[in-house]
């Protein structure tokens, strides 16, 4: 039996004085893939923002717990460091950083180590070949002027490139165009593996052509009201959320 | 023995900068102003009869005038208090074996021997109120450059010297240029003449040790005709518990067809006043390039001008100003387009935290005959928490139709959401808005030969340590 990654118990959270998150459970294992949909607005981003530490969010109850341990006070550059990632549905500009100098930056403080600058660059090339991402990209400043999908891709290179235990996508798929979504799917399906896990947040089945989940997830104002498998994607496809929410609570 | 800092002055650690020596001298001056203490002053540099006239003069225009009505408060700058003329116990040499030992480890520390071997054509270094070092590549000196201390300059160069000194900043242009007229002592001369390209950069240093001083440098440089010059000038004093004044003068004449770069990296403690005044006057086809960075002091004002004589004169200034805890940093430029075709390009930046207040206030003027002028200006301002302030004061005085001009300013803190995309991929919330600060500067620092952009990025690395968060 594979270990357990994350658990999380009854969490709760709320921002500037407003519960957001009103008790969510949920276990990942490693080697498992887990998708979270549901309806705008019902805290799937709140859920990722917790997970990594936004100072905005504050945990008002529950736990988190990462490979055995309690993450709660964790600020979000430790939760990095013990391998947790966050694809963020807004990724944000930076100015005068380049995305090569801040990616061997982020992976010398996420492994403790200096990393070497030419053993680095010729890592990161290949990465960007892979994902279909020009190379003049990596001394661009860091999402400055990217198109959407630009941005979405660049937070899967980073991906690749921190090697997390845990990923957490939240609404990579959104704005890609078809091939986008692919090379990104290929991003995560190489990642992938027996002691890592990936969990998607996404409004839409067509990425799950590429990667088959383990378990789908409702979220819905801040529960996970439905749990099953990859079936349950194509059930909301065709009937959307209405029907969900009077199976709520439990 | 060292007593306890007074409150207002943030008590961190800078480093190699703040190492301070035992003040030694073989000449000072009473404290504070008056005619007697200039006479002799004059008399102990064995000056021509017109330069002691000259600083007669500008003390009573010292007197006349009134501290500026705007800007930050400088009432606490008192001249009762400030030693006006502190020599040092050495000569000028020419050879840094010659130079007193504690005295050339402060430039040791500060890498100017080093980059004197490795990156410059000529190097003066001046401590407290006197050159100690000067030196000047033979190749240059065979060309007709001349670079060298201004002590030197008024006698081996009078004509020169008296055709330029203060022709730029009058005395009567406000008080502490006044002030500087009457006591101003070292700084670095430089000639070059018709043609010559010099390729390699000139750089002067003015260290001020003693506390309770003054440092009034001035700088004189003429580029002629087609030629050009990278001049670059660092600043530093160690920590001192009393106020200490620097009221340098720079004066920059650049004639048809000639190229100036004047870069300046100040770094002072944050005991310090710096008022500093600085002017070009730029002639047909010319251009100044302004480099500015301004770190430290306590009040510091500061706006180079450009004055676009010729027609077709290019100004560019790019300035970088940083303002922590218990520091108000006035600085900006000034451009005068006062011919056609004139245009200048200025880029701004502050940065302010832990209360810290970075005032961008800025003039560009376009006169009646200035017709087909253009000017651009940006300025950004950073702000790393609540409690700091900034602010941009550009007033823009445009006199005719035929102008393209551009404005465009920014002021915004820190973004929250920024530093949290940075801290999850593994950066410290500290290395995270050093990360930001260091890239919002980038556009500058880019502009920078290596070396100063290093020490840039140094000492925004040192002003953002400890106090952060
Ligand atoms: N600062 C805030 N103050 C109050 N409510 C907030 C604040 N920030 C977010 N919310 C609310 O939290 C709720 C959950 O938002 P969240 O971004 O987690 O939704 P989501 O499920 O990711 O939606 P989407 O599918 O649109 O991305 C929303 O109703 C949102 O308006
Ligand atoms: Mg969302």
């Amino acid at each position: 039996m594979s270990k357990k990654l994350l658990e999380i118990q009854n969490l709760k959270s709320s921002i500037e004085h407003t519960e957001i998150l009103k008790g969510i459970n949920l276990s990942i294992n490693q080697g498992e893939i887990h998708v979270i949909m549901g309806p705008n607005g019902a805290g799937k981003s709140t859920l990722a923002n917790v997970l990594m530490s936004h100072p905005k969010h504050e945990i008002t109850e529950g736990n988190i717990l990462f490979e055995g341990e309690s993450i709660n006070g964790f600020s979000a550059d430790e939760k990095a460091k013990i391998g947790v990632f966050l694809s963020f549905q807004y990724p944000e500009e930076v100015a005068g950083i380049t995305v090569e100098n801040f990616l061997r930056a982020a992976k010398s403080a996420v492994t403790g180590e200096p990393v070497k600058f030419l053993p680095f660059k010729k890592a990161l090339r290949e990465q960007m070949k892979l994902l279909k991402i020009d190379e003049t990209y990596g001394s661009r400043y860091l999402n400055v002027g990217f198109s959407g999908g630009e941005k979405k891709k660049n937070e899967i290179l980073q991906m690749a490139v921190l090697e997390p235990k845990l990923a957490v996508l939240d609404e990579t798929d959104s704005g890609l165009d078809v091939d986008a979504i692919k090379v990104v799917a290929e991003g995560v399906n190489t990642l992938a593996n027996e002691n890592n896990a990936i969990l998607i947040i996404t409004h839409h089945k067509k990425l799950l052509d590429y990667i088959k989940p383990n378990y789908v997830h409702v979220l819905l104002d801040g529960k996970i009201v439905k749990t099953s498998d990859g079936s349950l994607a194509d059930e909301i496809e065709s009937k959307g959320y209405e029907w969900l929410s009077n199976q709520g609570g439990v | 023995m060292e007593k306890k800092q007074k409150t207002y002055i943030e008590d961190i650690d800078r480093g190699i900068y703040d190492i301070k020596n035992e003040v030694r001298y073989s000449y000072k001056a009473e404290k504070g102003l008056t005619p007697e203490i200039i006479k002799e002053m004059s008399k102990e540099k064995n000056e021509p009869q017109w330069m002691t006239e000259f600083r007669l003069h500008s003390l009573e225009v010292y007197h006349s005038l009134d501290l500026p009505p705007w800007g930050p408060d400088i009432s606490e700058v008192d001249m009762e208090n400030i030693i006006t003329y502190i020599r040092p116990d050495t000569n000028l040499n020419t050879s840094w074996k010659d130079v007193p030992e504690d005295i050339k480890e402060t430039f040791d520390r500060l890498g100017i021997p080093k980059a004197e071997r490795e990156a410059l054509a000529g190097v003066g270094a001046q401590y407290d109120s006197e050159v100690v070092y000067h030196s000047i590549k033979q190749e240059l000196v065979d060309q007709g450059v001349i670079y060298t201390d201004m002590e030197t300059a008024i006698h081996e160069y009078e004509a020169i010297v008296k055709e330029y000194f203060m022709k730029a900043v009058p005395p009567k242009d406000h008080k502490f240029a006044a002030l500087h007229g009457a006591v101003w002592s070292g700084g670095s001369f430089v000639y070059v003449p018709q043609g010559i390209r010099v390729e390699i950069p000139l750089q002067s240093y003015f260290r001020l040790n003693a506390p309770g001083a003054g440092q009034f440098e001035h700088t004189l440089i003429v580029v002629e005709k087609g030629a050009s010059l990278h001049f670059i000038e660092g600043c530093s004093a160690p920590m001192h518990s009393v106020i200490n004044l620097h009221a340098g003068c720079v004066e920059l004449f650049v004639k048809e067809d000639a190229t100036l770069r004047y870069s300046t990296i100040e770094n002072w403690s944050r005991n310090m006043y710096n008022l500093n005044t600085k002017r070009a006057i730029v002639d047909k086809n010319a251009t100044i390039e302004w480099v500015s960075g301004s770190f430290g002091s306590k009040v510091s004002m500061l706006y180079p001008m450009s004055i676009l004589k010729g027609e077709g004169a290019r100004a560019e200034f790019t300035g970088i100003t940083f303002a922590a805890q218990g520091q108000t940093l006035d600085t900006g430029t000034k451009v005068i387009h006062a011919a056609p075709y004139t245009s200048s390009n200025i880029n701004s930046k502050s940065i302010s935290k832990g209360g810290g207040v970075a005032v961008y206030r800025g003039v560009v003027k376009i006169a009646e005959n200035a017709h087909h002028s253009k000017s651009t200006v940006t300025c950004e301002s950073l702000m790393l928490d609540n409690a700091s302030k900034s602010d941009t004061i550009p007033v823009i005085d445009i006199r005719n139709d035929e102008v393209d001009l551009g404005h465009e300013a920014k002021i915004g803190r820190i973004s929250e959401e920024a530093i949290f995309y940075l801290m999850s991929r593994g950066i410290s919330e500290e290395e995270a808005k050093a990360m930001i600060v260091r890239g919002f500067v980038e556009p500058i620092t880019k502009e920078l030969p290596l070396e100063y952009a290093v020490e840039l990025n140094n000492l925004i690395n040192l002003e953002l340590e400890g106090t952060i968060g």
